[in-house]
C-alpha cells in the first residue's frame, strides 16, 4: 500500500547568514534541484541556489505597452473614427486630451501584469505543496529558515545527501514525503 | 535594508523598532491582534456607532435614489455641493497610503515598514468613501455606468476630451492598483497567519488569501521585483491621480479654478491631508494594542514633518493664487480673491487659513511633533482645514462667476451632512473590521528591519 515517494530532504536553520551559506556549499557540492525557504526576502539567496532568470520586469513591460497602446487606440478610434463628435471645434484626433487615459491605462495593464505575472510565474495559487507535509515547516512562515534537496536531483541519493546536509550543521533534518 | 536601523539608534533618536526584538516576537505580536486577543467591549462600541454611521449612510443615499438631487444643496449656480468637496477630500486622504507604500519604498525610508500597511488600508477604504460620491452625484445614478466606454445600442462612445473622463480613468486605475498592492504585500502575512491561526475556519481563510505562499526564494526575488515595479508605478499614479481630480476645475474657466498651480497644489494637499489622517489612525491604534515599540516616536515625527513640508507647499499654492489674481490683471480673479476675503463665505476662508496655514507651524517645534495628544489634535485641525479647502474652492468660486446675474448661495441640507458623516463612519467601520482580520503592520517587512535580517557575502 505504502508507496515510497519522496520529494526531497530538507534541513532547517536558525539564522538568514546560515542558511545563505549553506544554500551556497549545496549548490557548490553540485546539487542544482535545491531551494530554500525564508520568513522575508534575504538578500542574495536567489543568486545561491542557481536562480538568475527573473521575467517579471518583461511581463510588465509588454503589460505596460499593451496597455497604452489599447489605451490610445481606443481612444482614438472611439473619438476620430467611430463617433467623430465636435466639442469645442477641437479636431476628432486631439491626441494631447488623449495623453492622460494612455497614462492610466499604460500603468493599469502593468501593473495587473506586475502582479498576476509574479503569481503565474511563482505557479501559485497552490494550496498544496509536498513541502507543508513537514510539520517544523510551519515555521518557516515565522522565524526559521529552510534548504531542500529534491529528489529529482541526479545528485541525490537518501543516505549520502543527507549526510552532506548533516555536515552543514542544521538544526533538524527531514525527509518529505511526496 | 538595516542601515537606517543602525545609524538611528547612533544617532540617538527614537529607533524604527524598539531594541530586543526577534522574528519571532515581531510575529508574535503583531498576530496576536488578530489570532488570540479577544475583541474587547470599546471595539464593538465603537464598530457599532460607525456599522449605525453606515447605515444612516446608506438611508441618505437611498432618499437621494429615491427623490432626486433635489434633496441636496446644490442647484444653479452651485451645481457641485457636498459631493465633489467631499470626493476631492476623500480621495486626498487616501493618497498619503500610497504615498508611504510606494514613493517611501523607493527612497529607502525603511521606517514606513511599520506604517505602510494600515496606511494603504486607509488608501482603499478612502478610495471608497470617494468612489460613492461621483457616482451618486450624476443625477440618474443606476446610469452611472455610462461613463465607461462600452458597445452600448446608442452607438455612442465617452468624450475622452473631458477632464471628467479622465478622472473615471484615473480613479478606477488608482483603485485597482491599490488593491492590488494591499493585497500583495499581504499574502506572506496570511501564510504567517495560516501556520498560526488554531481555529480550523481561520487556517482555512488564511489558506486560501495566502495563494499557498512559502517563502522560496525564488517566489521572494520575483515577489521583490514585482513589489519594486509596482511602487515605481504607483508613484507616477498617485501623483496623476490628484493631477487630473485638479483638471477638473483648472481646465474649467471658472475664476478661482483656472490657474496652472492646480495640480502641485492638490497633490500637496493631497499628502498633507493623508498624513493627518494617518496620525489619527496610528495615534489611537498603537496606543490601544500596545505596537508603541513598532510604531515609535520616530515615526509620529516624520509624519509631522511630511505633513509640515506640504502644508507649507500648500501655503505657497495660496500665497501664488492671490499673487497671479493680481499680477494676471484679471478682474474676475482678483474679485475672487476679494470675495474670500470680504465675501459672504470669509468666514469659512479665515477658518481654513487658520486650520491649514496658522496652527500646524507649531509642528516646527519638538516637542509637538513627538507629543502624541498633540499631534492628534494638529492633525484633526488639518483635516478640518483641507475639507475647508475644497469647500472655498467649490463652493466660493461658482457662487460668484462673471455675471451677477447668475450669483447665488449654497447651503447644505441635512441629507448631505448625513451622507457625509455617514462616509466617515464606514471608513472608520471598515477600518475596525480591517484591524481585527487581518495584520495591521506588515510582519515580514518588519522582519527585515531586524539585525537577524542582513547577511554577508
Amino acid at each position: 500500500m505504502k508507496r515510497e515517494r519522496i520529494y526531497g530532504m530538507m534541513a532547517e536553520f536558525d539564522s538568514a547568514q546560515h542558511l545563505v551559506d549553506a544554500a551556497r556549499l549545496t549548490h557548490q557540492a553540485g546539487y542544482n534541484k535545491i531551494d530554500a525557504y525564508s520568513p522575508f526576502p534575504v538578500e542574495g539567496l536567489a543568486e545561491e541556489i542557481g536562480f538568475h532568470h527573473d521575467e517579471v520586469p518583461l511581463v510588465v513591460l509588454i503589460g505596460g505597452i499593451i496597455g497604452g497602446t489599447t489605451g490610445y487606440l481606443m481612444q482614438w478610434w472611439m473619438s476620430a473614427v467611430d463617433y467623430p463628435l465636435n466639442i469645442g471645434g477641437k479636431p476628432p484626433h486631439s491626441w494631447p486630451a488623449f495623453i492622460v487615459i494612455t497614462f492610466e491605462m499604460t500603468i493599469l495593464f502593468a501593473g495587473i501584469s506586475a502582479v498576476f505575472g509574479m503569481l503565474a510565474l511563482n505557479g501559485l495559487p497552490m494550496p498544496y505543496h509536498p513541502v507543508f507535509n513537514v510539520p517544523r515547516f510551519a515555521l518557516a512562515s515565522k522565524d526559521r529558515f529552510f534548504l531542500i534537496v529534491f529528489s529529482s536531483d541526479p545528485k541525490y541519493d537518501p543516505a549520502g545527501t543527507r549526510a552532506f546536509l548533516e555536515g552543514l550543521q542544521p538544526r533538524s533534518i527531514a525527509e518529505v514525503p511526496s | 535594508m538595516n542601515e537606517p536601523y543602525k545609524t538611528t539608534i547612533e544617532a540617538e533618536r527614537a529607533p524604527v523598532i524598539e531594541p530586543g526584538h526577534t522574528f519571532g516576537t515581531v510575529t508574535e505580536k503583531i498576530s496576536a491582534i488578530v489570532l488570540t486577543r479577544p475583541a474587547s467591549n470599546g471595539w464593538f462600541a465603537g464598530f457599532g456607532i460607525f456599522f449605525l454611521l453606515t447605515m444612516m449612510m446608506l438611508y441618505a443615499i437611498g432618499y437621494l435614489f429615491l427623490k432626486g438631487i433635489g434633496i441636496w444643496g446644490s442647484t444653479i449656480p452651485i451645481g457641485w455641493g457636498f459631493a465633489i468637496v467631499n470626493f476631492v477630500w476623500w480621495i486626498g486622504i487616501g493618497h498619503a497610503g500610497t504615498l508611504i507604500s510606494a514613493i517611501l519604498l523607493l527612497l529607502r525610508q525603511s521606517w514606513r515598514n511599520s506604517i505602510n500597511r494600515f496606511a494603504e488600508a486607509m488608501t482603499l477604504f478612502a478610495v471608497a468613501c470617494a468612489g460613492i460620491f461621483p457616482a451618486i452625484h450624476v443625477g440618474r445614478p443606476w446610469l452611472a455606468y455610462w461613463l465607461f466606454p462600452y458597445p452600448n445600442t446608442m452607438l455612442v462612445w465617452p468624450q475622452f476630451r473631458s477632464p471628467l473622463m479622465w478622472d473615471v480613468f484615473a480613479v478606477s486605475t488608482y483603485a485597482t492598483i491599490s488593491a492590488l498592492f494591499w493585497f500583495i504585500g499581504l499574502v506572506p502575512d496570511m501564510a504567517t497567519l495560516r501556520d498560526r491561526a488554531t481555529h480550523p475556519a481561520a487556517r482555512i481563510a488564511y489558506g486560501i488569501l495566502s495563494l499557498g505562499w512559502r517563502g522560496s526564494a525564488r517566489h521572494w526575488h520575483r515577489y521583490e521585483t514585482a513589489y519594486l515595479l509596482l511602487a515605481g508605478l504607483a508613484t507616477p499614479l498617485v501623483l496623476s491621480v490628484h493631477t487630473v481630480v485638479s483638471f477638473d476645475f483648472a481646465v474649467g474657466i471658472v475664476p478661482g479654478w483656472h490657474t496652472t498651480i492646480f495640480p502641485p497644489y492638490f497633490v500637496a494637499g493631497a499628502i498633507y491631508s493623508g498624513f493627518a489622517m494617518v496620525l489619527m489612525l496610528a495615534i489611537p491604534i498603537r496606543k490601544i494594542y500596545g505596537l508603541e515599540d513598532f510604531i515609535t516616536e520616530r515615526h509620529l515625527e516624520n509624519s509631522a514633518k511630511v505633513m509640515l513640508a506640504t502644508g507649507l507647499i500648500v501655503a505657497y499654492g495660496y500665497g501664488i493664487e492671490a499673487f497671479m489674481s493680481w499680477y494676471s490683471g484679471d478682474r474676475y480673479d482678483a474679485f475672487t480673491i476679494w470675495n474670500r476675503l470680504h465675501g459672504p463665505y470669509a468666514i469659512p476662508y479665515y477658518m481654513l487659513l487658520t486650520c491649514n496655514i496658522f496652527i500646524p507651524q507649531v509642528l516646527w517645534i519638538r516637542k509637538f511633533r513627538t507629543n502624541p495628544v498633540a499631534l492628534f489634535a494638529v492633525s484633526f485641525v488639518v483635516l478640518v482645514g483641507m475639507w475647508l479647502e475644497r469647500f472655498i474652492i467649490v463652493v466660493v468660486s461658482l457662487s460668484r462667476d462673471f455675471l451677477t446675474s447668475s450669483w447665488g448661495m449654497y447651503y447644505p441640507t441635512r441629507w448631505d451632512w448625513m451622507t457625509y458623516i455617514g462616509t466617515i463612519g464606514m471608513f472608520l467601520a471598515l477600518m475596525f473590521l480591517f484591524l481585527r482580520l487581518l495584520p495591521a503592520i506588515s510582519i515580514f517587512e518588519m522582519r527585515t528591519l531586524l539585525p537577524g535580517a542582513e547577511v554577508k557575502e
